[in-house]
Formats: C-alpha cells, structure tokens, sequence
C-alpha cells in the first residue's frame, strides 16, 4: 500500500470511530452493573460487571409493548398510503396529458420545501374539531401528508420511464387504465416504491414532535415518545436509561443492516440524477 | 409537460381514471397540510377576543417584534437559529473531505466505511440527544476519560449546560449525526464524474489534491448547494435535539431556544404562562416567511451562479 492510502485508511477509520464510539458506549453500558457504569466506563462488561438489571426495569415498568405496536401501526399504515396514494397520482401525472397536469405537480411538491410542522396550530385545530386528537388516525393522517410530496417527486420520475409501448400493448388487450397502473406499471417501479419506503420510514418512525403534540395519552404513544418520557422519569436510573436507549436503537440498526445496500443505492441514484 | 391540444382534447372522451388516481394523494394533502398551513398563516393576523377571532392586521407582528414580553424571546431564538445554522454547515467540509477519501479508486472497505459513517443519521433525535447528554456528562467519566486517554483532560467542562457552549455543542451534535447526508451524496456526484476528463487533467499534469480542488470540487458545487438549502430547511426541526437535552425551556436560561422550541412555548405555554394559539401562529409564520426568503435567494441568486456540467 502507497502511503496515500494508509493515509486515507487512518482518517476514514478515525471518523468512524467518532460515528460508532457514542454508540457503542451506551450499548455497552447498559449491560453492566451499575458501579461498573462509573467505575470503568469505557470497559467491556465482563464476567464480574454484566448486569441486565436495566432491561428487566424497562421491561417490567410495562408500556413499551404498547408503544412498540403503535409506532409500528403508524409506520406502516403511514407507508401504505404514501405508496399507495404516491404512485396513483404519480402515474397520472406521468402517463396523462391534460390541463393543469404541471399545475398540480408543481402543487404536490410543493411541500418538498416547507416542513409540515408549521401547520401545527391549524392541524391541531382540525384534528380537535374532528375529535381525532389522541388517536394514531391522526399521526397516520398527517404523515400521509408530509411524505406525499417527496413520494410524488421521486416516483413521477420513475414513471416517466416506462415504455409507451408496453401500456398501449396492454391497451389493446383491453386491460383498463386501472389494470394498466397495477399490472404493468407498479411492477416496474418497484425498486423506487422500496427506496421511498426507507426514505419515508425514518422520519416517522423517529418523530417526536407530532406524537408529543397529537397523541401523547398512554395508550397512543409511539416508541419515540415513550422513551422520552420513559428517560426523563427515570433520569437518575442510569440502567434504566441506558438500557431504554439501546432498545431503541437496537430495531434501527437492524433494519438499516438489512436495507442499507438499498438505502445508499437509493441515495446516490437519485443525487445522480 | 406541455398541456394536451384542444384537437385532441375534444376528440378523447371524458377520462374519470385521472381524477381517481389524483383524488387520494390531493385531498389528504390539501385537507391536513395545505388548509392547516393558510388557517396558521391567517390565525396570524387575527387575536381571540371573548371567543371571537378579531382581525387585527399586523399588531401580531408588532408585538413579537418590539413587545417586551415576546421580543426578548423572538430575537434571541431568531439569532440562536442563525448560529446554529452556520455551525451546521461545518458538516459540509467534513462530508466532502470523507467523500473524496472514498471516491479514491482501488480503496478497499469503502463500503464498509459508508455505512458505519451513515449509521447516526438513522437515530433519533431522542436517542441521539439523550445518549451525547450522558457522554458529555460529568457524573460520567466517559468524555474526561476519554480526554484523559489522549492527554486532553484538561478540555472537559459540562459543555451542555453552560450557556456559551451549549448551543455550539448541539450543533456539534448535529453535524455528528447528519454528516452522512452529505457524504453521500458528495460521493455519489464525485464517482459520476467521467473517467476522461480526470484522465484529460492527468495529461495535463494536474493531479493529487490540485486535481481534486481545480477539477471535482467545482463539479460538486451544485450537490453542496443542493444539501446547503436542504439543511437550512430542515434546520427548523431542530426542536426535537433541543427539547430532549434541554427540555422546552431550551437552558440554560433560554441560550439554546430555536423558533422550534419558541413555537412549542408559545402555543401551548409553559409553566405559568398560558398558551396562545394567535402569537403561536404568528411564530410560525415568520418561520415560514425565513424558509421562503431561503429558498428564493438560493434558487434566484445562489443556483444560478453555480455552473452545471453535463456530462
């Protein structure tokens, strides 16, 4: 190896030790004793400092199975009607001329740029006047909402791809427009679909202020908000706390493990683009 | 896309399928952002008297701009949003720098290191904001020991709770979890650049770190923009970091509130104070109005400038 390289290879493995270590600390803390914690904090759990007193806290103060399945209803339901709604409308502003066509692109995307959050005082006036508030209809709804524009955005551009041959091919065979759009164009787009979805996904499933303004009762909280609450209860348990933190980066991680080739793909495609 | 000829629009009969493919995405966004987004921009101009909206024009605004009870905490959060804006975009120099690292030809575990260096950005603000909280904690002896192991000790002070440094350090909490973005995507607009025209300036006898400011810094200008703006609009989300590590107060003594937290304050009130949804609204359209400003500087006076290449 030229030195130009041990020199890349010493400044991109220091910096991720910088993105790794903070995390690694609190993994690894959370499952020592709680002196361990303080007195060598920055050692492996071993035989005599392996503890999981902070899990079987969490796991005993309750809710989190609750909190769990709500975030993920709200996550997939959320994701459903993006994909869902996205590409119907996706496919109609790619395959159909008519009037206001770049007109109602332009207002769908519009949201790319402005953060739904300011909405907030009119959103939660509707959901108030439509007693929505305290439920996940209401998170589900305004999530819809907020990853509509991207959805919209990424996969028009998609459809634009699909050959005019195939879809009159299908027309003659007389499949309706209908059948066009799930037959043959919704295969095709398939691997965006999969990159909107990781895209979409993180923001909601991470997400505190729409919980915590929307749906903070006991029984709607999603795991983001648990946490929250659940930590700052506890602020002076550090197992407890420690532990709460790697339970709620364990599932992250994991689905990150899982899709990240096609995350990055995604990613650099579209800046390709 | 240009709008179909009125030929053939008459001749095609009506087409129900367009409305039904457009309704679904249309109505929810139009019903829960677009609406609630002019209801707030209106309740901004109107004040609730004896349960009854009265309009009262710019008072709002004159109120959160020179009122002392509000133009304290405006300002403040106003000026606060501006630096940590700007300590943000420390992430740029350090993304780009890590993308021309991993774009070098032949280098080994280049995947390896995207996705570790990737991974913080996945978090959330909760488990990030609470996990740098214990760190930087000097009940904990993580960050002084770390210090220690390097012969720095002496740098460790309680860095979140001072009000000089705490708003810098979540900035740095930030940049930590967000230089990923740009990364990436720097790494995806350097790899694109075609193999000729780095063997042109080869030819040339450019090459090493000239090539790469001369030759493929210039090329990437427009993906920094492009995160530049991104970042300046997501800026605004902040709330969630601040309010997780320094509570809806934003301490100590208000020297980390964003208009994030501001926003939070004022429409539902803290503490003593009652919440007022008219001042709350009046917050928020200010943002707004900072967000466009934003956007139209960048894409009239900063995107035009930038040269874009086709390759």
């Amino acid at each position: 190896m030229s030195r130009r390289t041990i020199a890349a290879h010493a400044a991109l493995i220091a910096y991720t030790a910088v993105a790794l270590l903070p995390v690694l600390f609190i993994v690894m803390n959370s499952l020592k004793s709680r002196r361990a914690i303080f007195a060598t904090p920055l050692a492996l759990p071993g035989p005599g400092t392996f503890d999981l007193v902070g899990y079987t806290t969490v796991l005993a103060s309750g809710g989190f199975g609750t909190y769990f399945t709500n975030s993920l209803i709200v996550t997939l339901l959320s994701l459903a009607g993006i994909l869902a709604f996205g590409s119907m409308a996706a496919f109609a502003l790619a395959e159909y001329r008519f009037r206001l066509n770049t007109l109602t692109g332009l207002y769908l995307m519009l949201g790319i740029m402005i953060p739904i959050r300011l909405g907030t005082v009119g959103i939660l006036e509707l959901m108030v006047g439509s007693h929505l508030v305290n439920t996940l209809t209401a998170l589900i709804l305004v999530y819809i909402a907020s990853g509509l524009p991207i959805a919209v955005f990424v996969l028009t551009e998609f459809m634009r791809t699909i050959s005019d041959d195939l879809k009159n091919a299908g027309r003659v065979d007389g499949l309706s427009e209908y059948e066009i759009f799930y037959w043959l164009a919704l295969p095709l787009v398939r691997p965006a679909l999969s990159t909107v979805a990781v895209f979409t996904m993180i923001p909601i499933w991470n997400d505190l202020w729409f919980p915590l303004i929307l749906a903070p009762g006991d029984s709607t909280r999603t795991v983001t908000l648990g946490a929250q609450q659940f930590i700052g209860q506890y602020v002076t348990n550090w197992n407890a706390v420690l532990a709460a933190l790697s339970l709620s980066i364990l599932p992250v991680v994991v689905l990150y493990l899982l899709f990240s080739k096609n995350l990055i793909r995604g990613i650099t495609a579209g800046a390709v683009k | 896309m240009t709008p179909a000829s009125p030929a053939g629009r008459a001749a095609r009969p009506a087409r129900p399928h367009i409305i039904v493919f457009l309704a679904p995405a249309i109505l929810v966004y139009t019903a829960v952002m677009i609406v609630p987004l002019f209801e707030t921009l209106r309740l901004s101009v109107f004040r609730s008297v004896a349960n009854a909206d009265t309009f009262v024009g710019w008072a709002n605004f004159g109120a959160l701009f020179f009122d002392d009870r509000w133009s304290h905490g405006f300002w403040n959060a106003l000026r606060n949003n501006v630096i940590f804006f700007c300590i943000q975009m420390v992430q740029n120099p350090i993304g780009i720098g890590l993308a021309a690292l991993l774009a070098l030809p032949r280098l080994r575990g280049s995947a390896f290191y995207r996705t570790a260096i990737f991974m913080p950005t996945l978090l959330s603000f909760v488990i990030v904001g609470f996990g740098w909280k214990l760190i930087l904690s000097p009940l904990w002896g993580v960050a002084p020991s770390l210090l220690g192991a390097v012969g720095l000790k002496f740098l460790f002070a309680p860095y979140l709770g001072r009000e000089n440094s705490a708003l810098i350090t979540l900035g740095l909490i930030s940049v930590w979890q967000y230089v990923g973005v740009p990364m990436m995507l720097c790494y995806a607009a350097l790899i694109s650049i075609p193999d000729e025209l780095i063997d042109a300036a080869e030819i040339d006898g450019i090459v090493g770190i000239e090539q790469f400011f001369k030759i493929k810094l210039p090329l990437i200008w427009p993906t920094v923009g492009m995160i530049s703006i991104l970042t300046f609009v997501g800026n605004f989300n902040a709330f969630d970091l601040i309010y997780v590590t320094q509570g809806a107060l934003a301490g100590p003594n208000y020297s980390t509130d964003i208009l994030g937290t501001l926003l939070y304050r004022t429409f539902f009130g803290y503490q003593l104070q009652l919440g007022d949804p008219n001042m709350g609204a009046t917050v928020a359209t200010m943002m707004f109005l900072i967000i466009l400003a934003g956007v139209c500087i960048y894409l009239f006076a900063v995107q035009r400038r930038l040269s874009r290449y086709q390759f």
